[in-house]
């Protein structure tokens, strides 16, 4: 039975990952850059999840929402005073802006709110379900993590494919060039990109502290890197593959922190990664690279 | 079928140069460039290969701002719009090389077209109301519509990439349409395809010109489609017009014969 519960929460975590691989999968399928600051948009909204309900004690729904909005400014934000005015810069450049304002966002959170670990009060008002007499016990958190990462993936599959907007985000992330020339305006529609991208950070960072609850300004760093990976891992641009690899990431850390070790877990992922990237260079469900001829 | 507009003096201007020019670095790509398409009129740009016409097509859309000149669309200035609202103003083009959105359907395609006449907000788009169903209902219609011109209905769902050819030209036309302009730019439309395709293009470019009243601009090498059609013929060469007129003037024209075969020799 333990082998069920790791899976478990496995899959819980690597939904987590999965949510946070969105927004950069998305980010990069349309405006062709690695937001590396993503993780700590995360870590923000969840600040603001925290204050609701712990100082103004509001309800886990308000926090929850009070995250979302928090971070899709935020997110709109910074694609327009630190990336907007870079679009045609070398993609070096905005990378290490990138890395900049993920600096920012942290000193910022260090100067706000102190260094001290907040604990974070899980939001889920579930309760844990135990299956087979007690030998299966699944948490309320992980049970709401699974639920969240498959309504966000199968909404969002039907924005990308039926909305108009997720239609110019394709458009753009196809050929910028083209779909400007068909009268749609690339800006809003990254502006656009980015808010989603980050709406669905905020939920992920309420989970995330649900579950592991401790919340401080490097919180969102680990997770956002591991989100990333987890977005190379599945192909980068691919929304199911930034699902595909979530989940596998997530799994693959708790077996090796399970039945390996809990100091190598991490350099397993990483390992894992690389191996995957030697034999698939895109990814596991990443585009094949055409020649262009 | 070309006569059907008798008074040539109420053809107006819809996109007027003036003394248009582009530099790029310290190479002049275009100067000079004076050219005025009337509406509903069928226009051709010929010239050698790197003569320019590209450029003047990225120039009509602001792909390239003007380094002089200016560009007067229905008789106003766009020296402050940029490809977006030339589009919007307008103006729509196609590519010498293709550049569909291979991974959408032919329709998802046209409807990329169609964006700016499709009026709903995110909201309506996730909780699908009433209205988001009125404009993908219109959209859909209108594509359909579109698609029609050139018997595409039965490919709708197909991806683009995966069209034949020649289908894929004529995709990127019925894309362009759907931005409703007042001037369709057509870069090579006939470029690959066989005389029996390019005889059928050529009809339906009169089509879309009489069904739609816009003007249409051509860049294409295929001489037979370029004389057949234009009623304007322009001639580029190193970035300057030497040569305007009629397909017959255009043909008589030393200066044209010289640009495409080099200098006659002096006969004995």
């Amino acid at each position: 039975m333990s082998f069920l519960n790791y899976l478990i929460s496995g899959v819980s975590l690597g939904s987590i990952y999965a949510i946070i691989a969105l927004g950069y999968t998305m980010v990069y399928g349309i405006a062709k850059m690695l937001n590396f600051a993503h993780g700590d948009v995360i870590m923000i909204g969840t600040y603001f999840a925290y204050f609701a309900t712990t100082s103004h004690s509001l309800p886990p729904a308000i926090a929850v929402i009070a995250a979302m909005l928090c971070c899709t400014i935020l997110g709109v934000v910074i694609e327009f005073l630190a990336y907007r005015p870079l679009r045609g810069a070398t993609s070096l450049a905005v990378l290490i802006t990138a890395i900049g304002v993920s600096f920012f966002l942290q000193n910022f959170a260090l100067i706000r709110w102190g260094s001290s670990p907040k604990n974070f009060p899980s939001l889920v008002p579930f309760d844990k379900v135990s299956l087979f007499g007690g030998d299966l016990i699944i948490s309320g958190e992980a049970i709401t993590t699974m639920l969240a990462c498959i309504f966000v993936m199968i909404g969002l599959s039907f924005f990308i494919k039926k909305n108009k907007l997720g239609k110019a985000m394709r458009a753009v992330s196809e050929d910028r060039e083209a779909a400007q020339l068909m009268g749609i305006n690339v800006n809003y529609t990254i502006a656009m990109t980015f808010a989603i991208g980050s709406a669905l950070a905020g939920i992920a960072g309420v989970l995330l502290c649900s579950m592991y609850p401790t919340l401080s300004p490097t919180t969102g760093a680990m997770p956002g890197i591991k989100a990333f990976t987890a977005a190379v891992f599945g192909g980068i641009g691919s929304i199911p593959g930034a699902m595909l690899g979530g989940i596998l990431l997530g799994m693959i850390e708790i077996f090796s922190r399970a039945y390996i070790s809990t100091q190598l877990s991490d350099a397993i992922v990483f390992a894992v990664l690389i191996v995957v990237l030697l034999v698939r260079p895109t990814g596991l469900l990443g585009k094949k690279i055409r020649e262009k001829v | 079928m070309g006569n059907q507009i008798e008074n040539k003096e109420e053809r107006i201007p819809i996109l007027e140069t003036v003394d248009l020019g582009i530099d790029f670095g310290g190479l002049t790509a275009v100067d000079n460039f004076n050219i005025s398409i009337k509406n509903v009129e069928i226009a051709g740009l010929i010239g050698p290969n790197g003569a320019g016409k590209t450029t003047v097509f990225n120039l009509l859309t602001k792909v390239y701002q003007p380094t002089r000149g200016k560009i007067l669309l229905g008789g106003k200035d766009t020296a402050s719009m940029n490809t977006v609202q030339m589009n919007r103003a307008g103006v729509a083009r196609t590519f010498q090389n293709i550049r569909l959105f291979d991974t959408l359907t032919v329709e998802e395609n046209v409807k990329i077209g169609l964006h700016n006449e499709i009026h709903y907000n995110w909201f309506d788009g996730v909780f699908r109301t009433a209205r988001y169903w009125k404009h993908e209902k219109y959209a859909h219609e209108r594509a359909m519509e579109l698609l029609s011109i050139f018997d595409m209905q039965g490919m709708a769902n197909q991806k683009a990439g995966s069209l034949p050819y020649g289908a894929q030209r004529r995709l990127e036309i019925v894309r362009a349409l759907g931005t409703n302009p007042s001037v369709l730019l057509l870069d090579e439309p006939a470029a690959g395809m066989n005389p029996s395709e390019t005889a059928e293009l050529m009809e339906n470019i009169r089509k879309i010109r009489d069904t739609f009243q816009i003007a249409i601009v051509l860049i294409e090498h295929d001489m037979s489609l370029v004389m057949n059609i234009c009623e304007e013929i322009a001639v580029l060469n190193y970035g300057k017009i030497i040569a305007k007129g009629t397909p017959e003037e255009i043909q008589a024209n030393p200066k044209v014969i010289e640009a495409y075969l080099g200098k006659q020799k002096e006969e004995a």
